[in-house]
């Protein structure tokens, strides 16, 4: 057992998989590269010394600002919603056992998309300044995600799941909820109409602190959750009879893990918006690197997540100046050839 | 499947109260709306044109915009049956396939990109758009294990579509001018077109339209299986790829004008279908018929829904689409 | 106690009604295998007995307590099943899958108790899988494979260990791998092992206790040598068939009669081989 070490102290165990430990370790260095580049990317470059600098408040009063107030949160805000939506496809994937699950295929994040714009018509005023909180605004995207993830799962139920039919009735309420986003945008104040579109493609553009602050304890809170229920993911990828036979509360464990998906998926997209493809990207990325065991498969996923929009965000604001290009283009644009090749190798 | 009409005599006496209805819904096309025109005021506005308020309306508003979605609701329809007789697949569509969802980025593109105006123009590129999806699709669902099956088919094309959406998306959110213009259109509508749209592009879609009906006996040979096609000296690639034309010519069309609008091209083939079973040469004109129809009344309906405002009839059109859409999933993609 | 039985166990799907009213004792520290045709319902019946189908009436007991009063955990320390034909997740490796096996016996903090390791390691030496203990489930062949779903099972360390057809797709000197296997732990570790096979002459040669599925109800059971008898089988299984101790093992061996090969063997001539 030299791969994994063995960790207790009086009432307390776990066991660690050193191989795992060292993959994390190298995505972190990699997350925190590309971080520290895309800080100092921009109208002023910085260089990468100095952003470190400016980070622990030993940099030149200029370039803290810069890096501190206009593009930390920015960067904080990308990295949060691309570990979100990984761990949420993550989740997914294990729950309905299926390398095509994820939030966007069946349908979660559209949902999220509709409630975030029925919260935004419903709760502006003339003015289009919002009449209640923004803190508000991640929790109605849950609702949405939720509502969305169970109605799919409910209407695919025929005697159980299949992937496919979850797939596809996703797919197709996506339609759907898209034509009532349209009818919402039609309803709203003139701002949402092209803010949305911005949004709806998936953008960390415009990101402030307060979206940070905002996101951050969820975020965290969920995937460390997940992270400490990987047994129970694990249990849940080996089918309803093992999973069963073990002891697993199957059903019950299920609709939980699929209402903490959807809360990392509506979490993301209300701040965000739909960044397409991560929650399929980055945990089959994971599985190739680490495996498939949950323990290792959650964080590594969730950083290879936030690597993908990190970089995805980055070169949509350098490669094309002055334009900046959402997020959500690139990883649409990588997603969709990679959802194909999936589709080749998957033994049918 | 039961099939409901069965003889031929039937079925053609189905095609004439098909065209009266269409008929008949395109005048309460030209009558419904915000403003409500009498019956007779709208025949006037036909017959003896003078100048009114609701004989402008009618003229240069309603009735453009009925033929428009008879034209569009027809081409989809008829797009959609072909798709689903070829695949084999009770999804298929050109909105599932996105077939329509590259037809629209490409046309976004090219506004956005490539100054691109004229209704010509603009039919050209979704051509062209619809033509690169549909190839892709085709590729993309038939590599790998397993060969050409209805899922791989299917998924394809709902990712080709998620791609394409999103990349519009993209497109609009850098160029916001384009938005404004487009976004109505984006979600389907056949409302504020000119006339001038429709009869450009007639000639494309009278020939698609003709085209399907000449495939349709082919196809029916096809359904049998393509070991049975070939074995009885059918030229399999021909067909395949001229059906593919047809499509591509309705689709590309049907979104130049009208934009992508979605469900017509799933649902509608199975209705026809379950009306006169699996005879191409009957379901193809059926498809027509009911296409049209459901594309009036969901026009209709979009007038009424959040009135005063308007909703884009592709939005009418999904909501009544998706629960069948849901039936269909749920039944499986093993059977027409 | 009793170990496993049933109280009047009825199992529908449905409108389909397969057991009905089915009162039994499945004996504790034997081998029993359920056998029956195919539709016969011993599937079902194993799994009903597993807790994964919910009875339309009656109770299934361990230990005298109706299971379906015990927590799912509960129930798991004390029985486990393998399913027919389980899948595994790509890329899972031997270890990886076989410690699922200890999850009714963890908890948010003990997540790899010293028992748990203990657990696992023997698991992993019962089934000779040691040296593969970090390759992928999917890289092993189909014999190896139904041995890492054993040693999951063994894993959970139960007294009761049910499996379905855990021999099917399998070529014959795997089968025997298997059977040898369970066969050792029964006797060895006197574990209850229930089984539905689809080989009639494994069945019986393995068995201490055949229970016979048919018409919705046990047909019979007991020994195999007193149950498998040729009016048995053709009542059962359709099937003509000549019974007659296996010259090696002693136990019933089923000869189906039929076209082919020779035609004047002594007991033939006392049956009507048409």
């Amino acid at each position: 057992m030299n791969r994994y070490t063995p960790l207790r102290w009086k009432r307390v165990s776990l066991l660690v998989d050193k191989k795992a430990v060292a993959a994390l370790g190298a995505f972190l260095l990699l997350v925190a590269g590309v971080a520290i580049l895309s800080l100092g990317s921009g109208d002023m470059s910085i260089p990468p010394a100095e952003v470190v600098k400016a980070l622990f408040g030993a940099g030149e009063g200029m370039h803290e600002l810069v890096v501190r107030s206009f593009r930390l949160p920015r960067i904080l805000l990308a990295l949060l919603a691309g570990m979100a939506l990984a761990a949420s496809g993550a989740v997914l994937q294990g729950i309905i056992r299926n390398p095509l699950a994820s939030p966007d295929l069946m349908g979660i994040t559209g949902g999220a998309s509709l409630a975030v714009v029925t919260f935004l018509t419903v709760f502006s005023d003339r003015a289009n300044a919002l009449t209640v909180s923004i803190q508000w605004l991640p929790l109605a995207a849950f609702l949405g995600a939720f509502l969305m993830g169970t109605i799919v799962y409910a209407l695919a139920w025929k005697g159980g799941v299949t992937p496919l039919r979850l797939v596809l009735i996703g797919i197709g309420l996506t339609h759907a909820v898209q034509a009532l986003t349209t009818i919402m945008i039609l309803f709203g104040p003139i701002y949402l109409a092209t803010q949305v579109h911005i949004w709806t493609t998936g953008s960390v553009n415009g990101a402030n602190w307060n979206q940070v602050t905002t996101l951050l304890p969820w975020a965290l809170l969920l995937i460390a959750w997940i992270w400490i229920s990987a047994r129970h993911l694990n249990i849940q990828e080996l089918g309803d009879a093992i999973a069963g036979g073990v002891g697993s509360r199957v059903q019950r464990e299920r609709l939980f893990l699929l209402a903490v998906s959807s809360a990392l998926a509506g979490s993301a997209v209300a701040f965000v918006g739909g960044i397409g493809f991560v929650g399929l990207m980055a945990p089959h990325i994971g599985r190739r690197i680490v495996g498939s065991s949950y323990g290792a498969l959650v964080p590594v996923s969730a950083l290879i997540g936030g690597f993908l929009v990190l970089g995805a965000d980055w070169i949509g604001r350098t490669a094309f100046s002055p334009m900046e290009v959402p997020a959500g283009v690139f990883t649409s644009a990588i997603g969709a050839p990679y959802f194909i090749y999936l589709l080749l190798r998957t033994r049918n | 499947m039961s099939v409901l009409i069965k003889t031929t005599r039937q079925k053609a006496a189905g095609i004439a109260v098909g065209i009266l209805l269409v008929i008949l819904f395109a005048g309460c096309s030209a009558v419904y709306g915000y403003t409500e025109v009498g019956w007779k005021t709208a025949l006037d506005a036909l017959t003896v044109f003078d100048g009114s308020k609701e004989h402008i309306i009618v003229l240069k508003n309603r009735v453009p915009r009925a033929l428009i979605g008879a034209a569009v609701g027809m081409s989809l329809a008829i797009a959609g049956a072909l798709l689903q007789g070829l695949t084999r697949n009770p999804l298929a569509s050109p909105d599932i396939f996105g077939i329509n969802a590259g037809a629209g980025f490409a046309i976004v593109l090219s506004a956005a990109f490539f100054s691109v105006s004229s209704i010509h123009q603009f039919a050209w590129v979704a051509f062209l758009g619809a033509a690169c999806t549909t190839v892709i699709v085709y590729l993309l669902g038939g590599v790998g294990a397993g060969g050409l099956t209805p899922v791989k088919l299917t998924l394809a094309g709902a990712s080709m579509w998620l791609l394409f959406a999103s990349l519009t998306q993209g497109m609009l959110a850098l160029n916001e001018r384009a938005l404004e213009e487009v976004m109505f259109w984006l979600a389907g509508s056949v409302e504020g077109r000119k006339l001038e749209v429709l009869t450009s592009l007639l000639p494309y879609l009278a020939a698609g339209w003709l085209g399907a009906l000449m495939i349709s006996g082919p196809l029916n040979v096809l359904l049998m299986g393509e070991d049975v096609a070939a074995s009885l000296g059918q030229r399999i690639l021909i067909v395949k790829i001229f059906a593919g034309v047809v499509v591509v010519l309705l689709a590309g069309g049907s979104v130049a004008i009208a934009g992508p609008v979605g469900f017509v091209g799933v649902v509608i083939p199975h209705v026809a279908r379950s009306l006169v079973g699996m005879d191409h040469r009957w379901v193809i004109p059926y498809s027509a018929l009911l296409g049209a129809i459901l594309l009036l009344l969901a026009d209709i309906g979009a007038r009424y829904i959040i009135m005063p405002n308007e909703v884009p009839v592709g939005v009418m059109t999904a909501l009544i689409g998706t629960p069948f859409f849901v039936y269909i999933a749920r039944r499986g993609l093993n059977r027409l | 106690m009793n170990g496993l039985e049933t109280k009047a166990l009825t199992l529908a799907y449905g409108e389909r009604v397969v057991i009905e009213g089915l009162d039994h004792v499945f004996p504790k520290g034997k081998i029993t295998v359920l056998i029956g045709a195919n539709g016969s319902g011993k599937s079902t019946l194993l799994r009903s007995l597993a807790r994964l189908l919910k009875p339309r009436d009656g109770a299934v007991l361990l230990d005298g307590k109706a299971i379906s009063t015990m927590s799912t955990k509960a129930v798991a320390r004390k029985m486990a099943i393998l399913p027919q034909s389980p899948e595994c997740p790509e890329g899972l490796t031997v270890f990886q899958l076989v410690k699922q096996g200890r999850y009714p016996y963890q908890n948010l903090l003990q997540q790899w108790s010293a028992e748990d390791e203990r657990a696992v390691k023997k698991a992993l030496k019962t089934t000779r899988l040691e040296q593969f203990m970090d390759r992928p489930v999917d890289s092993l062949s189909g014999g190896q494979r139904q041995r890492v779903w054993i040693a999951m099972v063994l894993a959970q360390e139960t007294d009761t260990i049910l499996l379905d057809e855990p021999t099917t797709y399998l070529d014959l000197a795997h089968q025997i791998d298997i059977l040898d296997l369970l066969y050792a732990l029964n006797r060895n570790e006197g574990r209850t092992i229930i089984m539905v096979l689809h080989d009639l002459n494994l069945s019986v040669r393995y068995a201490d206790n055949v229970v016979v599925v048919h018409d919705k109800t046990v047909y019979a059971h007991g020994k195999p040598e007193e149950v498998i008898t040729p009016e048995l089988v053709q009542k059962v299984f359709g099937l003509k068939c000549l019974i007659m101790p296996d010259p090696v093992y002693g136990k019933p061996l089923c000869i189906p009669c039929g076209k082919g090969g020779r035609k004047d063997h002594e007991s033939l001539r006392a049956v009507d081989t048409q």
